[in-house]
């Protein structure tokens, strides 16, 4: 099952639909350090809302597109973890160290427009 | 010379058997067709000697009742009732036990105690008084039934016979009812108290306090855990204080479940803040060697608040002088 990607303004949007398989994880991450570059995208919103189970693969490769994105020069922040998986995630001890996280899609692009402003407003101060 | 001998009385002997086996089967046959009638015969005679019975506690009825409740108060049983309470209540479950020994069926006996149960257990009745009632009742039954049928030993057991195994049902029927509605509204209580005891109010846009009070048991951290991470969905919070002052103390278990519960708030992209953790559960928090730079703890409540303002980006400015109510 193919993620689908969106280009909303500055950010990929890449929603999951459905339960994805590691081979699927693994194309959703080459394809998002790709094309994160390529449409010059300041931020990568994953929302996993339909996810009912994260596991270890899905936990570690979550993490490496957010590290490969920030090398890339893009923010990273996954959206939409259910109460639930995210309890049984934290009790496996995959707790997503360093990357951004928020409750669903509004919530995830309020945070990237903050650090966006953050960067802008750095920009002016240097000028 | 012997042995012959030997199997000829062998022969006569197995020959008068054969005879003896076949009176035997006789016998044995006619012997089941009165097992049957008789079987047939006491069946009938149960069911007349319960009609009998219940006739005669209904001939009774006024005096074995008014015996009942004076027993009853005797015993100091139902105190918390006046005495025309127990003589109404006393009324209600006579005609009912009668009924019930009448019918054979319990269902209207059931529905009965467990009503009776429920008018009684809130004026504390306890379970002893409950079965203390029904056993006197049972007696004064029995020995009225002694004072009737004494002349005749042989009608007074048949009577016993049909009487005591219905009894002993009616008392059980009574006191499981009983005990069944005081479990029912131990469970209701109880559900009550859960409910109650992990409170998430919404003090700001976004901001949640969860105050906690009392020892925090595996259950309740489980509880708690799923309250605070619905919460921070159903408010959308973005920063929530989960307040410890008043628990007195945490074992290691439901500390890790804390920390847990802390991390996956934030993969659910709020913020959790403790405030108020006491010298004891720091003590253990360190112990069991939580990685401090996940909690973030602050002092008191106050102090709790006032940094989930800072971090929802909230100022607040006092406007003027407070006002003194004046009259």
């Amino acid at each position: 099952m193919q993620v689908p990607i969106l280009k909303q303004g500055a950010y990929l949007i890449a929603t999951v639909q459905s339960a994805l398989t590691d081979e699927d994880l693994k194309q959703l991450r080459d394809t998002l350090v790709l094309q994160v570059s390529k449409v010059r995208a300041r931020g990568v919103i994953v929302d996993v809302t339909a996810l009912d189970v994260i596991d270890s693969f899905a936990t570690r490769t979550l993490r490496d597109v957010a590290y490969m994105i920030r090398l890339r020069g893009a923010e990273t922040v996954i959206v939409g973890i259910q109460p639930e998986v995210a309890f049984s995630m934290v009790k496996l001890g995959l707790t997503l160290e360093g990357v951004a996280t928020s409750l669903d899609l509004e919530e995830g692009l309020a945070y990237l427009d903050r650090k966006g402003k953050g960067h802008e407003q750095e920009v002016r101060t240097h000028r | 010379m012997t042995p012959k001998v030997v199997l000829l009385q062998h022969t006569q002997a197995s020959s008068t058997p054969v005879e003896h086996v076949a009176h035997g089967q006789e016998g044995l046959m006619s012997g089941s067709q009165d097992v049957a009638t008789v079987t047939q015969a006491r069946l009938e005679t149960t069911a007349s000697r319960l009609r009998e019975l219940v006739a005669h506690l209904r001939h009774q009825r006024a005096q074995l009742r008014e015996e009942w409740a004076r027993l009853i108060t005797e015993a100091k049983l139902l105190t918390a009732m006046t005495k025309e309470e127990i003589f109404a209540e006393a009324t209600s479950v006579y005609d009912n036990y009668v009924e019930a020994l009448e019918t054979g069926t319990y269902e209207a006996l059931q529905a009965y105690a467990r009503n009776l149960s429920e008018r009684i257990i809130p004026r504390g009745v306890e379970t002893h008084e409950v079965v203390g009632i029904v056993l006197l009742l049972r007696d004064v039954l029995a020995r009225s039934l002694f004072a009737t049928y004494h002349e005749d030993f042989n009608k007074l057991n048949r009577i016993l016979d049909a009487y005591e195994p219905a009894a002993n049902r009616i008392a059980a029927t009574v006191a499981v009812g009983f005990v069944q509605e005081r479990e029912r509204i131990i469970r209701e209580q109880q559900e009550a108290i859960r409910e109650l005891s992990t409170p998430v109010l919404q003090v700001r846009e976004r901001l949640l306090i969860l105050p906690i009070i009392g020892v925090i048991d595996p259950q309740r951290a489980r509880q708690l855990t799923e309250q605070l991470l619905r919460g921070i969905r159903t408010n959308r919070a973005k920063v929530v204080v989960l307040d410890i002052t008043g628990v007195p103390y945490i074992d290691s278990p439901v500390a890790n479940h804390l920390v847990q519960t802390v991390e996956a708030a934030r993969l659910l992209g709020a913020t959790v803040i403790v405030t108020g953790l006491s010298p004891e559960i720091a003590q253990t928090l360190v112990n069991i060697g939580v990685d401090l730079g996940k909690m973030n703890t602050v002092g008191d409540l106050q102090g709790g608040i006032e940094e989930a303002e800072r971090l929802l980006g909230y100022k607040v400015v006092l406007m003027q002088e407070p006002v003194a109510h004046s009259a």
